[in-house]
C-alpha cells in the first residue's frame, strides 16, 4: 500500500543509479563520435588552412569528455561505496 | 653547457630519485602509508604511459603530419572516461585474484595455463625490446644534442658506451626497488613514488617549454594561431584509416601494455582511485599535448631546415639561449625515459620468472616445492630478467643504431601488445571465450604482427628479403607482407594492425566455440566474467581436502612468502576459522585463499601446480559446477548444501572433541598437580616438624641446634617460593598487578636474563646466536616483568634442550609499533598434541629433565605478557622448540589496564 506523499516509483534513487551508470557507459560513445566526425571533413580536400580551427575543435571535445567523466567520477564513487549490491548489475536491471 | 655538468646534473637528479624510492619504502614499512597511497600519486604513476617517445616524439610528429599526433592521447583517453566498462573489471578482478602481470590474468582466466602465460610473455618481450631500445636512445641523443649545440665543443664520448651506461643504471635502480619484496601484490611503494615525481618533473618541463614558447617566443594564443596557419604544416591531411587506426591502437596498448597493465591494476592500491583517475589521467594528457603544436610549429619556423624534430623540445631552448630551460627539458625527456624503462623491466622480469623460470626450475627440481629456498630462487630470477630485458634492450639499440623516427618504433610495439587484446576482452567478457581459442587468437596474432609489422621493419633485405616484399613468398602474391590478400592500398601499420587483429579475433572466436572448456577453466571463466557477483566468488576451488598436514602447508608458504607474512597469513586464517594458534584446519576455502594468495608472489599457474604437488589434484564438487553453471537443479543442490552442512558439522565436532580432549588433560593435570603440591607442601612441612620436635625435646649442642634451624629455615623458604608463585599467578590473572613503566633497552634486558638464566645446567654450553642491531630497540614496558619471562624461556630452552650441540637463536624484529622476539632452540621442540597444553598451569611435558618448579613458568609467562599487552605463543615448523613473545613498543597505562 502507497502512503500518501511517498513517490509512485519506489527505488527512485536506484533507478538514479542505475542511470548515472548509463551515462558512464555512454560518455565514450559519445566521445568516439565526436572525435570520429573530422574524418568527414577530409581536412586534407579542403582548400581551407585547418589544423588551426581543427586543433581547438579536438582540444574542446577533449577537455569536454573529461569535465564530464569529472562530474560522473565522484558520483559514481558514492554509488560504488554506499552500496555493494549494486556491484553486481554488471548485468543490467531495468 | 660542459659535458661534466650534464652529467653532474642527471647524477644528482638519479640520487634524488634514490631518496624519494628510499624514503617512501621506509614510510610503507612502517605502515604509514595515507599519501603513498591516495589517488594522486597512482594518477601520476600512470603516466609512465608518456615515455620519451611521447616526449621527444611528439613534437616531431606533430611536425611531420600535424594534428595526427594527439591519436596516441586520444585512445587513453577514451578508455579512462570509458573506466566503467573495461578497467574497472579489470582492476577489480586483478585484485579479487590477486595478479601479477598481464600474462598471469589471461594464464589464471583460461584455467591457470602456464602455456598461454609463456605465449603472452613472449609477445610482451618481443614488442617491449625495440621499446626499450627507444628510450635508451631517446636518451643518447639528448645527451648528442648538448654534445653539438654547445660552444664549449666537447663532443659526446660514444653512442654505445651512452647507452650501455644508461641501461646499467637503470637496471641497478631497478634491481635495487623493484625487488625488494617477493609479493608482486604488495607494490612497489618506492618506486611508484619514484615515477610519480617523474611524472611531476616531465609535465612542468613540456609546459615550461610551452610556456616559453606561447608567451616568451610568441605574442599568445593568437599569435600562435596566426603562424600555425602560415607554417609547412598549416593544413594537415586526416587519413580516415590512420584516424581510426592510431586512436584504437593506442587504446588498445593503454590496456594491454605490460607496463600499463602493472600501474594500473596490480599496484592500485584502492579502486575508488580509478574513479579519480578516470578524468584525472586525461587531464594529463591533455596538458602534455597542449603545447605540442605550438613546438613544433615555433620550431619549423626558427630552426634550421635540416634540425630534427625529434629533438625540438631541446634544440628550441639551446638555440634561444635558454640552457636552463633546455636543461629542464632534458631533465623531463630523462624521466620519461627511465620511468619507462623500469616499470616495463619489473613487469617483463616478473612474467618471465613466473611464466618461465619458475616453471622450468619445478619441473628440473619437482622436490624443491618442499624443500629449498625458492623465495631466494624466486628474487634471483627477478633480478636476472630484469637485466636480462635491459640488455635485450640494449642489444637491439647497438643492432637498429637507433636511426629511425622515434614514433615509427613506439607504434609497432603498441600494434605487438594489442594481440592480447581479443583474449582480454573475451576472457573478462565472454564465458565461452576457451584455452584453445586464446591460444590460437594469440599465435595468429602474433605471427602476423611479426610477418607484416615487426620483420619488416628491419628494412626489405634484412630479415625479409626484397623479393619477398615485392613477389610474397615462393611467388604467392597474395601473401605479400605489406599487402595480404590483395590490399595494395593501405597504410603499413594500419595493415598490419587490421589483419593481425581481424584474423587473432577470428581464430580466437572460432576457436573458443569449437572446443570444451575443462572444469576449472570454467570455473575460472564464470569468476571472471562475474566479478561483480559476490556468490560466485565465495565458491571454494574444490580442493579434496585432508590430505595435506598444515605444517607441510605452512612450510612451503614460508619458503615463498618469507616466515613472517607466511605466519601471520596462517595467523589470520586460523583465527577466522576460530581457532587459536597457527595451524588452521585445511579446508578448501583456506587452501584456495592460500593458492590466492601464493599466486600473488608466483603467479596462478604456478601457485596452483605447487599445491596440487602437496595436496594432489584439484577437484571440482558438486557445488562447484552448480556454480558454472548457473543451473538451479534443486536436489542437486540440496544435496550439496546438506555435504557442506554435514562439513561443518564434523568440522566443529571435531574442535568439540579437540576442547573436550583438553579438558579432560586439564583436569587429569590439575588432579596430579594437587597431589604433587600436597606433597611439595608435605615434605618440607614434614621435616620442619620432626626437626622442632627434635629441637623442643632433647638436650642439643649448640651446633645441631645451628644445623636444624638452617634445615628449618631452608624448607621455609622453599614453601614460601612455591607460595609466592602460586600467589604472583593469582595477581596476575585477576589484573591486579601493579606494573612499573619504564624506558628499557631490549638488548639489555636479553642480556640480564641470559646472565640470570645460565646457573641452569651450568655444564651444557650453549651456542646463542643473537643478532645485534635489532635488539637496539627502546621498549616503554616494565622491564623487569618481561625480563622474568624471558629468563623463563631460556631456562626452558637450557632444561630441555636435547640436541648434542645446542644452538639457541633470539631473533628480535620491530613491526607495525610492536616488537617481536623470537627464542628458537634447535631440540626436538613439543610435539602436536602437548602444543596446546603448554600454557596451562600445571603443565609439564616430561619428568625427565625436573629441575625443580611446578609447572608454572610458562603460564605465569603468558600472564604477565597479558598484562603487557602482549602474547607468548608456540611457533609451529621451526624445526625446534620455538616462543614468539610479542609486545607493544610503547605501552600505555590505559592500554595496560584494558590488557589486564
Amino acid at each position: 500500500m502507497r502512503r500518501p506523499g511517498t513517490p509512485l516509483f519506489l527505488a527512485k534513487s536506484g533507478y538514479r543509479r542505475r542511470r548515472l551508470h548509463d551515462a558512464a557507459r555512454l560518455v565514450p560513445v559519445f566521445g568516439v563520435f565526436l572525435l570520429f566526425l573530422p574524418i568527414l571533413w577530409a581536412p586534407g580536400e579542403t582548400e581551407a588552412r585547418d589544423t588551426a580551427s581543427d586543433g581547438i575543435y579536438l582540444f574542446g571535445i577533449w577537455a569536454g569528455l573529461i569535465w564530464a567523466a569529472a562530474v560522473l567520477a565522484p558520483r559514481l564513487r558514492q554509488t560504488t561505496q554506499s552500496d555493494p549490491d549494486l556491484e553486481r548489475d554488471g548485468r543490467d536491471r531495468g | 653547457m660542459p659535458f661534466n655538468i650534464l652529467v653532474l646534473s642527471c647524477l644528482t637528479y638519479v640520487a634524488f630519485l634514490f631518496l624519494v624510492a628510499f624514503v617512501a619504502e621506509r614510510r610503507s614499512g612502517r605502515g604509514t602509508l595515507d599519501f603513498l597511497r591516495s589517488p594522486l600519486i597512482y594518477t601520476l604513476s600512470l603516466s609512465i604511459y608518456c615515455t620519451a617517445w611521447t616526449f621527444y616524439g611528439a613534437v616531431g610528429y606533430a611536425a611531420r603530419s600535424g594534428l595526427e599526433f594527439v591519436t596516441i592521447y586520444l585512445g587513453p583517453t577514451l578508455v579512462f572516461v570509458g573506466w566503467w566498462w573495461v578497467l574497472r573489471k579489470l582492476v577489480r578482478i586483478g585484485r579479487q585474484q590477486r595478479v601479477t602481470s598481464i600474462a598471469d590474468l589471461i594464464s589464471a582466466r583460461f584455467g591457470k595455463s602456464n602455456t598461454l602465460g609463456v605465449i603472452v610473455t613472449i609477445i610482451a618481450v618481443v614488442s617491449a625490446t625495440p621499446y626499450i631500445a627507444l628510450q635508451l636512445q631517446s636518451v643518447t641523443l639528448s645527451f648528442g644534442v648538448f654534445a653539438s649545440d654547445s660552444p664549449d665543443g666537447w663532443s659526446l664520448p660514444d653512442h654505445a658506451s651512452t647507452g650501455a651506461w644508461v641501461a646499467a643504471g637503470l637496471a641497478l635502480f631497478t634491481i635495487l626497488f623493484g625487488t625488494r619484496n617477493l609479493d608482486a601484490n604488495e607494490q612497489h611503494h618506492g618506486i611508484v613514488m619514484a615515477i610519480a615525481v617523474e611524472a611531476v618533473v616531465k609535465f612542468a618541463a613540456l609546459v615550461a617549454v610551452g610556456v616559453f614558447v606561447v608567451w616568451g617566443l610568441s605574442d599568445g594564443p593568437a599569435d600562435i594561431s596566426a603562424k600555425i596557419a602560415a607554417s609547412p604544416i598549416a593544413d594537415w591531411d586526416l587519413q580516415p584509416g590512420r584516424w581510426t587506426g592510431l586512436i584504437f591502437l593506442s587504446a588498445a596498448a593503454v590496456i594491454c601494455l605490460p607496463r600499463m597493465f602493472q600501474v594500473m591494476v596490480v599496484e592500485n592500491a584502492d579502486e575508488q582511485h580509478l574513479a579519480r583517475a578516470s578524468w584525472a589521467f586525461p587531464a594529463y594528457l591533455f596538458g602534455m599535448s597542449l603545447f605540442i603544436l605550438p613546438i613544433a610549429v615555433v620550431g619549423l619556423e626558427r630552426l634550421p631546415a635540416g634540425a630534427n624534430p625529434d629533438m625540438f623540445l631541446l634544440t628550441l631552448p639551446l638555440s634561444e639561449g635558454q640552457g636552463a630551460l633546455a636543461m629542464l627539458a632534458f631533465l623531463g625527456g630523462f624521466s620519461s625515459a627511465t620511468s619507462m624503462v623500469i616499470v616495463e623491466s619489473i613487469a617483463l622480469a616478473t612474467m618471465l620468472s613466473n611464466h618461465v623460470v619458475m616453471p622450468v626450475w619445478l619441473w628440473l627440481r619437482p622436490a624443491s616445492a618442499q624443500r629449498g629456498d625458492l623465495r631466494w630462487i624466486v628474487l634471483l630470477a627477478r633480478r636476472l630478467c630484469i637485466a636480462a630485458v635491459l640488455a635485450l634492450g640494449y642489444a637491439y639499440y647497438r643492432m637498429s643504431g637507433g636511426s629511425a623516427a622515434l614514433a615509427a618504433i613506439g607504434l609497432i610495439a603498441f600494434a605487438g601488445v594489442a594481440q592480447v587484446l581479443p583474449a582480454l576482452l573475451g576472457g573478462i567478457f565472454w564465458r565461452g571465450a576457451t584455452r584453445t581459442g586464446a591460444a590460437a587468437g594469440l599465435g595468429v596474432g602474433f605471427a602476423i604482427w611479426a610477418y607484416t609489422l615487426f620483420l619488416p621493419s628491419f628494412g626489405p633485405g634484412a630479415v625479409i628479403s626484397a623479393e619477398v616484399f615485392a613477389q610474397g613468398p615462393l611467388g604467392l602474391g597474395w601473401l605479400r607482407p605489406q599487402a595480404l590478400f590483395g590490399t595494395t592500398g593501405m597504410d603499413p601499420l594500419i595493415h598490419a594492425v587490421f589483419w593481425s587483429l581481424v584474423l587473432n579475433t577470428a581464430a580466437f572466436l572460432i576457436g573458443s566455440l569449437l572446443t570444451f572448456p575443462d572444469p576449472v577453466e570454467r570455473m575460472q571463466g564464470a569468476a571472471f566474467v562475474n566479478a561483480f557477483d559476490d556468490e560466485v566468488q565465495t565458491g571454494p576451488l574444490g580442493w579434496t581436502r585432508g590430505q595435506a598436514e598444515p605444517e607441510a602447508l605452512l612450510i612451503m608458504a614460508q619458503r615463498i612468502l618469507g616466515d613472517d607474512a607466511a605466519l601471520s597469513f596462517f595467523e589470520a586464517e586460523a583465527a577466522a576459522q576460530g581457532k587459536q594458534g597457527y595451524l588452521p584446519d585445511p579446508t578448501p576455502d583456506f587452501v584456495a585463499a592460500l593458492e590466492r594468495r601464493l599466486a600473488g608472489s608466483v603467479g596462478a599457474a604456478t601457485a596452483h601446480a605447487m599445491i596440487s604437488q602437496l595436496f594432489g589434484r584439484a577437484t571440482v564438487t558438486v557445488e562447484d559446477l552448480l556454480a558454472v553453471a548457473n543451473e538451479t537443479a534443486q536436489i542437486m543442490e540440496y544435496s550439496a548444501r546438506l555435504e557442506l552442512q554435514q562439513d561443518e558439522l564434523s568440522r566443529s565436532a571435531r574442535q568439540l572433541r579437540e576442547v573436550n580432549e583438553k579438558l579432560t588433560q586439564l583436569s587429569v593435570q590439575k588432579d596430579s598437580f594437587l597431589s604433587q603440591i600436597s606433597h611439595e607442601l608435605r615434605t618440607p612441612m614434614t621435616s620442619i616438624r620432626a626437626f622442632s620436635e627434635i629441637m623442643t625435646e632433647a638436650d642439643l649442642q649448640p651446633a645441631e641446634v645451628a644445623a636444624y634451624g638452617r634445615i628449618i629455615h631452608e624448607e621455609a623458604i622453599r614453601l614460601t617460593r612455591l607460595l609466592d608463585d602460586l600467589l604472583d599467578l593469582t595477581v596476575l590473572e585477576n589484573g591486579s598487578v601493579q606494573l612499573n613503566l619504564e624506558m628499557a633497552n631490549l638488548g639489555q634486558m636479553i642480556d640480564r636474563a641470559l646472565a640470570a638464566s645460565c646457573h641452569i645446567r651450568p655444564e651444557r654450553s650453549f651456542d646463542i646466536q643473537r643478532t645485534a642491531g635489532s635488539e637496539e630497540v627502546f621498549l616503554k614496558t616494565d622491564a623487569d616483568r618481561l625480563v622474568q619471562v624471558f629468563i623463563n624461556l631460556l631456562s626452558n630452552a637450557r632444561k630441555y634442550c636435547d640436541a648434542r650441540d645446542p644452538v639457541l637463536r633470539i631473533v628480535a624484529r620491530q613491526k607495525g609499533g610492536r616488537v617481536m622476539v623470537d627464542f628458537i632452540d634447535n631440540g626436538a621442540g613439543i610435539p602436536k598434541e602437548s602444543q596446546a597444553v603448554i600454557f596451562e598451569k600445571f603443565a609439564r611435558l616430561s619428568d625427565e629433565a625436573r629441575a625443580g618448579g611446578a609447572g608454572l613458568g610458562l603460564a605465569i609467562c603468558r600472564e604477565v605478557m597479558a598484562n603487557l599487552g602482549g602474547t607468548i605463543t608456540y611457533l609451529p615448523g621451526q624445526r625446534g622448540a620455538a616462543f614468539r613473545v610479542t609486545l607493544p613498543l610503547r605501552l600505555e597505562k590505559r592500554e595496560a589496564a584494558g590488557a589486564a
